[in-house]
């Protein structure tokens, strides 16, 4: 199978439509902060389709949008205008969605994205990295929402006017992955940015892929179809690798495939036929008259780019590059802005913060990651952590310079995290600082030599798991305070006295 | 009695602010009157007995607490296509026959703030598609100058109404000439405003690109009290601009004399198919304005011809989605059929009447792939040169001098059966609503059957302060606009 699978390519477009987190809705005034509310409770005349009810337009909404657009490195209209797509749905309370059509908001973009197996279920540290060109990306509001209960149909309005970004791709994906790769990396950037949840289970995040098989080496793109009710990122991934093994098997039978809108059975595994191929639907698009055209001046995009934050890939490339990170270090730090500028405030806080940027990796990673999870703090909202960045960092220094021991830190961090205090302060509130008094620590070592002669013979016999209990013996005895490194070779020298 | 109801609003304010009449004792005169005038002209498609009674007491109580504004306590009626809180509005349609809105247009909320009172909901065609007011689905409204004849469209309720005295003012509204030609018909005042000068948030749209509000009224003056009162921007109508404000009192006070106006004639507008009756009236009107001091000259606008076709485009397709909403799910008629797709077309079968239906298909036709930019994006370039037209003409000229309607008020029933006849009705006031220009009609004479003919004075852009105070200075020397059509009960009741 996997040899004959060189023989058909998948060329793959995907549409997105992204919900923007603004606070109201795109043409009203109505909160758009209306997941789980009751159905009809954010709606006014406008939203509603109320006989002469008019828009208005949503800056903010259109600050967003800028902001994906230039995220995705695509150029800003600095003229557009707003255009009725008209069609009949219940879910669309004027007959017509207020869109853009002839002049996006942004358009010719691309997006790098790493391409790594994650189905394989282990990690790749290697990954490709592939260059997605963006089509479009244009501003429009949302639908309504149906409900079908027996016989009778119910319409929640609340999502209605909600602001979208729907976002074209050429059709440069090649893989299940590169698919899953895109829309992850989309979906960070949208969060990175603060502009929405993408959050998919929620359908603040839909996607359509439309997909074809051709044979290798062919430049005419075969018969598409269009896959739709895809609630996850990993259905994305599974449904678009089962058609391209159900249409391979077809194709290389001699068979021909559908043009038809495909669904996504999630339980079963397979795609469905929803609809079958129809005629292209007429929109009937013409300018809206009820909205001036959107002039975007050089003023407002400088603006609006500077809200733009670095995102995701570059902080990983930086990561890699400035901090000797691995990819996987990098792909975990950077996963989340939150963590991500956490991180860094760390390394900033520390002296030549890039040479100890690992040693602050490991304690996000680990230490950070660790009290978060068992606090249920998601990453998001690290920030409201008593703890802040330039604490961690003293607390890395004071380990450095054996001020504590690492396992005396771990506790001064777990304190530092509950209280916010300053990591010497807990130190000498506590008394943990570490015993590094030679002549202390030559006692402690002494007596626990004295008190374990059998295991002192078996360390001389070359047992080296044994010297570790000894050390542990000694540790104990200064409350887990004494320098671990000189402890190490005082118990060294003192056990290298009793060899006969 | 009769004198209290054809009151100008001026005058009603003066009565009022003397305490020489209540707004009570105003608002009944004005009730009495459309009971007894109402079943012979229906003007109205809903009359608001009590809440005209209440708000005429609350603002009586407002003039006693000595508050002033320029409609307190003045009666007032407004058009069914502005949507009025807990007052039924249908748009002339039998699709919202039983619609209530909860809330206030902006012009509504304007007069309600400023305590005038309101008499009812005036008849008008089926979402404002019309010149004639014969295609409301509440029946037809006559033209009190002669009850066989039409009012002209589709602000038809609101002319007869400021003819008839049913109210001192009127609300209505002007796609392609919806409040002047029925002015011109029915013998009142009537102000097409700039378009974007009154905010139409709460205007149940017929073709929103051309859609103005503004007012029928008993004078010029009157008429410049109403755009004070409705005018400014919006923050609900992102179309809407902000002017200079109209100075009342300069129209008020309007020089007698109209020394150093030029005044253009455009050419285009007295061709053949104009009414001999009409083109004297006007040309006599035009011959006044010179008598006082106006330079008149002809001018050109070449492409007034374009004009109708540009026009019977655009509106439609602008229409046809605008009515799209209207589909039995929210609001309004439903039809239950066998499935979706049978109710739409079963509610929206019943509810439209065949005008309205007319031009949806027309406008859906427009804007269909593959006919997009033969029709709609020709159209709209013809709009820029129509435009373009009245630049240059007031580059010339302060002013353009017109007929309002090639006809004085035809026959109901006459242009039914031929819509492009109805819709040459407006050949003359469609081309200032394409280029978004303002314009009033006053009336200038009439036809030796006695039915009333208008003048359209033409403005620029947010011209309206010169084209009021002309007006203006026109009726100070002629008194066309007071003589009331003869509405003797008597006559009436055979
Ligand atoms: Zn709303």
């Amino acid at each position: 199978m996997t040899e004959h699978e060189t023989d058909y390519e998948v060329v793959i477009g995907m549409e997105t439509h992204i919900e923007l987190d603004t606070a109201s809705k795109m043409f009203c005034a109505c909160s758009a902060q209306c997941f789980g509310a009751e159905p009809n409770t954010h709606v006014c005349p406008v939203c509603l389709g109320m006989p002469g009810a008019l828009p208005v337009i949503n800056r903010r909404a259109v600050e967003y949008a800028m902001m994906v657009g230039l995220a995705l490195n695509c150029q800003i209209a600095r003229f557009t205008f707003w255009e009725r797509k008209s069609y009949w749905y219940p879910d669309l309370p004027k007959g017509y969605q207020i869109s853009q059509y002839q002049y996006p908001l942004c358009y010719d973009g691309w997006i790098d994205v790493d391409v790594r197996d994650v189905a394989s279920g282990t990690w790749q540290e290697h990954a490709e990295r592939r260059r997605i060109r963006i089509r479009r990306a244009h501003l429009e509001e949302d639908t309504g929402k149906l409900t079908h209960i027996g016989n009778f149909s119910y319409v929640d309005y609340n999502r209605s006017g909600v602001p979208l970004l729907e976002i074209v791709t050429e059709p440069d994906l090649r893989s299940a992955n590169e698919a899953y790769a895109y829309l992850s990396a989309l979906q960070q950037i949208v969060r990175y940015l603060g502009v929405g949840t993408a959050d998919m289970e929620k359908g603040a995040m839909r996607c359509e892929p439309n997909m074809s098989l051709r044979p290798k080496g062919s430049h005419e793109l075969g018969v598409k179809v269009e896959i739709k009710n895809l609630n996850s990122l990993r259905a994305v991934r599974d449904a678009i690798a089962y058609e391209i093994e159900r249409q391979t098997r077809i194709l290389r039978s001699g068979g021909s495939i559908q043009q038809v809108t495909l669904g996504w059975d999630e339980a079963r595994g397979v795609t469905y036929i929803q609809r079958e191929k129809e005629s292209a639907h007429d929109y009937r698009y013409f300018p809206e008259p009820d909205l001036p055209p959107l002039q975007v001046d050089e003023a407002w995009l400088a603006e609006v780019r500077a809200r733009v934050p670095e995102l995701a890939l570059a902080r990983q490339d930086r990561y890699r590059r400035d901090f000797g990170l691995s990819a996987y270090d990098a792909v975990v730090l950077t996963a989340d802005r939150a963590v991500a500028d956490w991180f860094e405030a760390v390394v900033a806080a520390l002296p030549n913060g890039p040479g100890r940027a690992k040693a602050a990796a490991n304690w996000v990673q680990s230490e950070l990651f660790r009290v978060m999870k068992s606090r249920g703090i998601p990453n998001s909202a690290v920030h409201t952590l008593p703890v802040k960045p330039a604490q961690l960092a003293e607390l890395i220094m004071m380990v450095e310079r054996g001020v504590i021991n690492h396992h005396t830190a771990k506790h001064v961090f777990e304190a530092m995290c509950d209280s916010g205090a300053d990591p010497q302060c807990i130190v000498e509130e506590r008394g943990l600082a570490q015993v590094s008094d030679a002549a202390a620590l030559r006692d402690v070592v002494e007596a626990v030599v004295a008190a374990h002669p059998q295991q002192v013979q078996q360390v001389l016999a070359g047992q080296e798991k044994v010297f570790g209990f000894l050390v542990g013996q000694a540790m104990k005895a200064t409350r887990g305070k004494g320098n671990a490194q000189m402890i190490h070779a005082l118990l060294r020298e003192a056990i290298e006295r009793q060899r006969a | 009695m009769r004198a209290l109801c054809s009151l100008t609003i001026a005058e009603a304010r003066r009565l009022l602010r003397e305490r020489a009449v209540s707004a009570r004792e105003l608002t009944f005169a004005y009730l009495e009157r459309i009971q007894q005038l109402e079943p012979s002209l229906h003007a109205f498609i809903s009359v608001a007995t009590e809440l005209a009674i209440e708000m005429a007491d609350a603002a009586d109580r407002r003039i006693a607490r000595g508050e002033d504004t320029p409609l307190l306590g003045v009666p007032i009626a407004i058009k069914d296509v502005l949507v009025t809180r807990d007052l039924r509005t249908t748009a002339g349609s039998r699709i919202l026959e039983n619609y209530v809105p909860t809330w206030d247009a902006t012009v509504v909320s304007k007069l309600r703030a400023m305590g005038a009172v309101f008499l009812g909901k005036l008849n008008c065609d089926e979402f404002a598609m019309g010149s004639s007011t014969e295609n409301s689905a509440f029946g037809v409204t006559r033209n009190p100058w002669r009850l066989d004849r039409v009012p002209g469209g589709s602000s038809g309720g609101s002319a007869v109404a400021v003819a008839a005295d049913l109210c001192c003012a009127a609300l209505g509204t002007d796609t392609g000439g919806s409040i002047r030609q029925p002015a011109a018909l029915c013998g009142v005042t009537g102000l097409k405003n700039s378009y974007g000068r009154i905010s139409r948030y709460g205007l149940i749209a017929f073709a929103s690109s051309l859609d103005t509000v503004g007012a029928l009224t008993k004078d010029a003056l009157d008429a410049a009290i109403m755009l004070q009162a409705l005018e400014g921007r919006d923050p609900n109508d992102s179309t809407s601009v902000s002017a200079p404000p109209v100075d009342v009192h300069a129209v008020e006070h309007a020089p007698e004399k109209l020394q150093g106006l030029r005044v253009g004639v455009p050419k285009e507008y007295f061709t053949a198919g104009i009414q001999d009756e009409v083109e004297e009236a006007v040309r006599a009107a035009i011959a006044q304005l010179e008598a006082l001091g106006a330079r008149v000259q002809e001018v050109s606008l070449p492409r007034t011809e374009l004009g109708l076709a540009a026009y019977y485009i655009i509106a439609p397709a602008e229409a046809s989605a605008n009515l799209a909403r209207f589909d039995g799910v929210k609001y309004g008629l439903r039809v239950t059929g066998n499935d979706l797709i049978d109710t739409y077309c079963r509610t929206r079968g019943a509810g439209f009447g065949a005008e309205v239906k007319r031009r949806i298909m027309l406008g859906t036709y427009a804007l269909s792939a593959g006919y997009y930019d033969a029709y709609y994006v020709r159209a709209q370039k013809v709009r820029t040169l129509i435009k373009q037209d009245f630049e240059q003409a007031f580059a010339q000229v302060d002013i353009l001098a017109a007929p309002v309607s090639p006809t004085t008020a035809f026959p109901i029933g006459s242009k039914t059966e031929d819509p492009l006849q109805m819709y040459l009705a407006d050949v003359f006031t469609l081309p200032a609503s394409l280029a978004g220009v303002c314009a009033i009609s006053i009336p200038c004479g009439f036809d030796r059957l006695g039915l009333p003919i208008g003048l359209q004075l033409i403005g620029p852009a947010f011209g309206e302060q010169r084209v009021l105070q002309v007006a203006r200075t026109y009726q100070m020397h002629t008194d066309f606009h007071l003589r009331k059509p003869n509405l003797d009960l008597s006559s009436l009741a055979s």
